[in-house]
């Protein structure tokens, strides 16, 4: 066999093994049920769930519990995941500041006996763009000087 | 009064451009197809004429956008999407390029520069490579079209031309109103209002438009069947293109590491990614470019990067702007439609190179027999494949929502997610490659100029071998003495340390022997050190970045949840709260957050907020005082001035041991467009960065105040303020109220509360009673630092008592991280070094190719 050849064989086996971990080490999308089943099989890996916080009818965000002088890194709240199932979940780092005006929220982690563990967190803010809801004043004419 | 002339002259200018493009490259392509000499000649003026009158019209929309933008003209949906009236001049130009259709015209803009350059000074190349560039102008300027195709009702590109009732036509007040002009713009992002923003997107743009030169010289190449004398004249632009697109990357690092609070330059979001990925390719192809005289085989390789380079060029744009990264980035550009032809194009250019490499490719001249592992050629292919599995393996994982979509498109489910931590994941790949590409470049660069052979193996590179282990050892032992890092804890480092190491030295050791000869052929050796430097910088600041603000308050935390309690204990705390005006303990500061500032736009320093009073949905305050900064009056009482009110600057102090205070003001901007942002402010020093930013500030919203208490007491009584120990120590007479003198009739008395605050430290709160023309005053007094607000209420002769009516609230306070960054400085100095590398090589390959150009070659 050439040398070139151990090379070029060399080569495909990274690259195949780049592809093979990339398919494995993903993460996933996933609900709250999901993701306590894989936390009661052992399964370690960290998944991505998308909810909304829960709120009551007049928009108050329920069950967030923060008090940054006795911690500042401890946060937990309820989170609805697309199938309606709400979740308790921690997150040891300060709140993050726009949480309240998320519409819908990404939190990446795993689940840990009752609560869901989260690492990080992604906030959807409602853009000005969207809905058509734009607020816009109409220019005044100028005077005439 | 709607302007609707200006953009419709604007429309047509694009139209032109459109136009202009496709008649171009009609001719310079029937020039190449023609074999007649004077046919050839007469298509190339023709098509000449046809880019100039391209390349005019594209200055010409440009030229139409900006005066729209500069002037105001809302009635326009770019300029009142992404400009505002309280944008600073200087920041207009960056409103350019923040919408999509922008972008494409800087993208544009570049090309049409390129194009003309190279007609001037590649007479002979000119028919084939203008013919791509035709083309290639054609696909983008149908991205800005903004027509619809009659019949079949498609819509062609989007105009950045468009009027706001034709962008919203669903807005109720068209019905009312049909020539409505919204008084302000949306305006541009503030975190976009930055100095790199002006610069970074057209230095990245120029290096994507370089690209299309060694692409379109490489497809001219194959398609005149001149397999190999292509790459002389593409070699310089290639290297021109790495340089830029490089240089452009990094800007893009720099300016997020000073301004977003993810802690460093790159967060392998798949936006950085996709930029860095063709640089990667196109580095490889640069080796295999100057390698292809002595191993043919190159040249097949070459043709491959060149052409990928080019390709994932356009998927990265595909990327970006398709919208189909949708969660997985943060900062793509919103979907405008334009997924389907932004494919198009991709696929084109894709499916032409293909099918051309596939038809020419058994007359590419190629070398069959063995490569020698003891030449130089060997070891440039590796590390050039180094290069080229490290951007595999980005583009496969960065592709993950391709991949999703794809697999839906066929009827499947796939819910595949990027990696949960993408630096750590990435790290783990692309580390070995570092290493890789640091052993490669030394090796390779001995086998260049050294002439190795089997027996002479040893004399060369035994002596930097050792010499690198033992500065390897000398290294860790000073790391660890100096506390950065503790290399036993993560052992792969070592092994990437060795090699940046390595690669100094070797390529240091050539450098020196070719500037005994001819300094000019030392580009190579000069950019791998630059790499090398990089890499160890990276290594430190990154592998090494350290949170200093660990809390050491020992409040107990989270008590109610058992399984908690005991990962809790293990958890770091890094986080530190800062009290207003409160010393406390951080490494090896001592802190004292000293408030909020507001940021002026024409003053050096930073603003109290008592000296000013901001006026509401505008850029101005109004001073409260005469505004003297650095020795000099900027403003009196009652002037107005421009402020930017988004952002609010924390100031905080930092002693160190020495007693040094050192003032940092990481910056909180409430940030309509985005939400609000928290970017870091730096301390600089020559071994590292220390990397700060406000985590939280609890007091931007409104204050909750608690509910009025009413104390009644007489003097020296003590009471409790917000659980701390008061006392009212003394009530005086006043002359002066508001800073002004009080009349003959009036009077005033002010209380002096002192409160035993934390850690025994003494506050004041100097509530004051006023009677002032028959009328009776008590305005309320704040305290931040312990957070009350007092009333002086009430004076009572007879009992000699007093009344104080009492509200309390959150003492101010900040939450604050922060890291250090040790030894960044060598990730930038690295990076200058490899400019200088670049720079010194394209002097070298254009020198050659005007030399063999003018001698007719």
């Amino acid at each position: 066999m050439k040398k070139t050849h151990i090379i070029g064989l060399i080569i495909i086996a990274i690259a195949v093994a780049i592809l093979v971990s990339t398919g494995t080490e993903a993460s996933t999308y996933v609900d709250f049920s999901v993701a306590e089943n894989m936390a009661k099989t052992g399964d370690k890996d960290q998944v991505h769930v998308v909810g909304k916080l829960k709120k009551d009818a007049t928009g108050n965000i329920q069950d967030l519990v923060y008090n940054p002088t006795l911690d500042a890194n401890h946060l937990e709240f309820m989170l609805i995941d697309n199938n309606g199932r709400e979740q308790k979940v921690v997150y040891n780092a300060p709140k993050p500041q726009d949480m309240g005006r998320a519409e819908q929220m990404v939190i990446i982690g795993n689940m840990d006996g009752n609560v869901f563990k989260c690492e990080k967190i992604l906030l959807k803010c409602p853009s000005k763009y969207q809905d058509g809801k734009v607020e816009f004043k109409e220019a005044k004419p100028e005077k005439q000087s | 009064m709607l302007h609707t002339t200006i953009g419709n002259i604007g429309h047509l200018f694009i139209i032109l451009s459109f136009v202009a493009s496709l008649i171009s490259t009609f001719g310079y392509f029937k020039s190449v197809q023609t074999t007649d000499l004077l046919e050839q000649a007469s298509w190339k003026r023709f098509s000449r004429f046809a880019f100039y009158i391209h390349g005019a019209a594209v200055i010409g929309i440009i030229s139409v956008l900006y005066t729209i933008i500069y002037k105001h003209y809302f009635e326009y949906h770019y300029a009142w999407s992404h400009s505002s009236k309280a944008l600073p001049v200087y920041y207009i130009i960056s409103c350019f390029w923040e919408g999509q259709e922008g972008s494409f015209l800087l993208w544009i803009f570049w090309h049409a520069v390129l194009g003309i350059v190279l007609i001037n000074t590649n007479k002979h190349w000119e028919a084939p490579v203008m013919a791509i560039f035709g083309a290639v102008q054609v696909f983008l300027c149908s991205m800005i079209l903004g027509v619809v195709l009659p019949v079949i009702d498609l819509k062609i590109g989007s105009s950045p031309f468009l009027l706001m009732r034709e962008a919203m036509p669903d807005l109720p007040v068209w019905a009312m109103k049909p020539d409505f002009v919204p008084e302000d713009g949306n305006g541009l992002n503030p975190l976009l209002q930055n100095y790199w923003m002006v610069i970074h997107p057209p230095t990245l743009f120029l290096g994507f438009a370089t690209t299309l030169i060694p692409f379109a010289y490489a497809i001219a190449g194959l398609w005149r069947k001149e397999f190999s004398s292509w790459i002389r004249p593409a070699l310089p632009w290639a290297l021109v293109s790495a340089l830029v697109l490089g240089v452009g990357i990094i800007m893009g690092g720099y300016w997020a590491y000073e301004t977003l609070n993810f802690g460093g330059y790159w967060n392998w979001d798949p936006v950085e990614n996709a930029s860095f990925v063709p640089w990667l390719v196109l580095v490889a192809a640069i080796h295999c470019m100057i390698i292809y005289k002595n191993n043919e085989a190159a040249l097949r390789t070459s043709y491959i990067l060149v052409i990928a380079t080019f390709v994932l060029v356009l998927y990265s744009t595909f990327l970006n702007r398709s919208g189909i990264l949708g969660e997985a980035s943060v900062h793509s550009f919103t979907d405008l439609g334009l997924s389907g032809q932004l494919l198009i194009y991709m696929l084109f250019f894709l499916f032409v190179a293909i099918v051309l490499l596939v038809i020419r490719w058994k007359d590419i001249p190629s070398d069959e027999k063995e490569v020698s592992t003891y030449s130089r050629e060997f070891w440039i292919f590796m590390g050039a494949t180094t290069l080229c599995l490290s951007s595999f393996q980005i583009i496969a994982a960065t592709s993950l929502p391709v991949y999703n979509k794809i697999v839906e498109g066929l009827g499947f489910v796939s819910k595949l997610a990027p990696p949960a931590d993408a630096p750590t994941y990435y790290s783990k790949f692309q580390l070995w490659f570092g290493v890789g590409i640091a052993i490669f470049s030394g090796i390779g660069q001995s086998f260049w100029w050294r002439k190795i052979k089997k027996e002479t193996l040893s004399k060369h590179l035994l002596t930097p071998l050792l010499l690198s282990l033992i500065l390897t050892f000398v290294a860790i032992f000073f790391t660890t003495k100096a506390q950065v890092g503790d290399f036993f804890g993560t052992p792969t480092y070592i092994i990437l340390l060795f090699a940046g190491i390595f690669s100094i030295i070797t390529n240091g050791a050539i450098l020196l022997d070719i500037f005994k000869g001819n300094y000019k052929l030392s580009g190579g050796a000069v950019t791998h050190i630059g790499v090398a430097m990089m890499l160890l910088g990276i290594l430190f600041s990154s592998g090494y970045s350290k949170v200093v603000s660990i809390n050491n308050s020992g409040f107990a935390i989270s008590e109610k949840d058992e399984a908690f309690t005991k990962d809790n204990d293990k958890e770091n705390k890094e986080n530190v709260i800062l009290w207003l005006n409160t010393p406390s303990e951080m490494s090896d500061y001592t802190l004292t957050y000293k408030g909020v500032r507001v940021e002026g736009r024409e003053l050096p320093e930073y603003l109290h907020p008592k000296q000013v009073e901001l006026i509401e949905n505008d850029f101005h305050a109004v001073a409260l005082e005469d505004i003297v900064q650095q020795g000099k009056k900027y403003y009196s009482a009652g002037d107005t001035l421009p402020v930017f009110p988004e952002n609010k600057f924390y100031e905080i102090d930092f002693r160190d041991k020495e007693g040094k205070i050192t003032t940092l003001f990481p910056r909180f901007q409430i940030n309509k467009k985005m939400g609000n942002a928290p970017s870091p402010a730096l301390k600089h020093t020559i071994g590292g960065d220390l990397y700060t930013y406000v985590a939280l500030a609890p007091n931007l919203e409104e204050k909750e105040w608690s509910k009025t208490e009413n104390f009644t007491v007489a003097l020296k009584d003590t009471f409790f303020l917000n659980d701390y120990v008061a006392v009212l120590d003394q009530v005086k007479r006043v002359d002066t109220y508001e800073g002004k003198p009080l009349g003959p009739n009036d009077a005033a008395v002010q209380a002096t509360i002192k409160v035993m605050g934390k850690d025994f430290r003494p506050y004041e709160v100097n509530p004051i009673f006023v009677i002032k023309e028959g009328l009776v005053a008590m305005p309320a007094i704040e305290n931040d630092e312990i957070g009350v607000r007092a009333k002086f209420t009430n004076i009572d002769p007879k009992t000699g008592q007093f009344g104080f009516a009492i509200n309390t609230t959150q003492r101010d306070f900040i939450i604050l991280k922060a890291i250090q960054k040790p030894l960044i400085n060598l990730l930038w100095l690295g990076t200058l070094v490899l400019i200088v590398g670049f720079v010194m090589a394209i002097i070298r390959r254009y020198r050659e190719f005007k030399l063999m150009r003018d001698k007719g070659f």
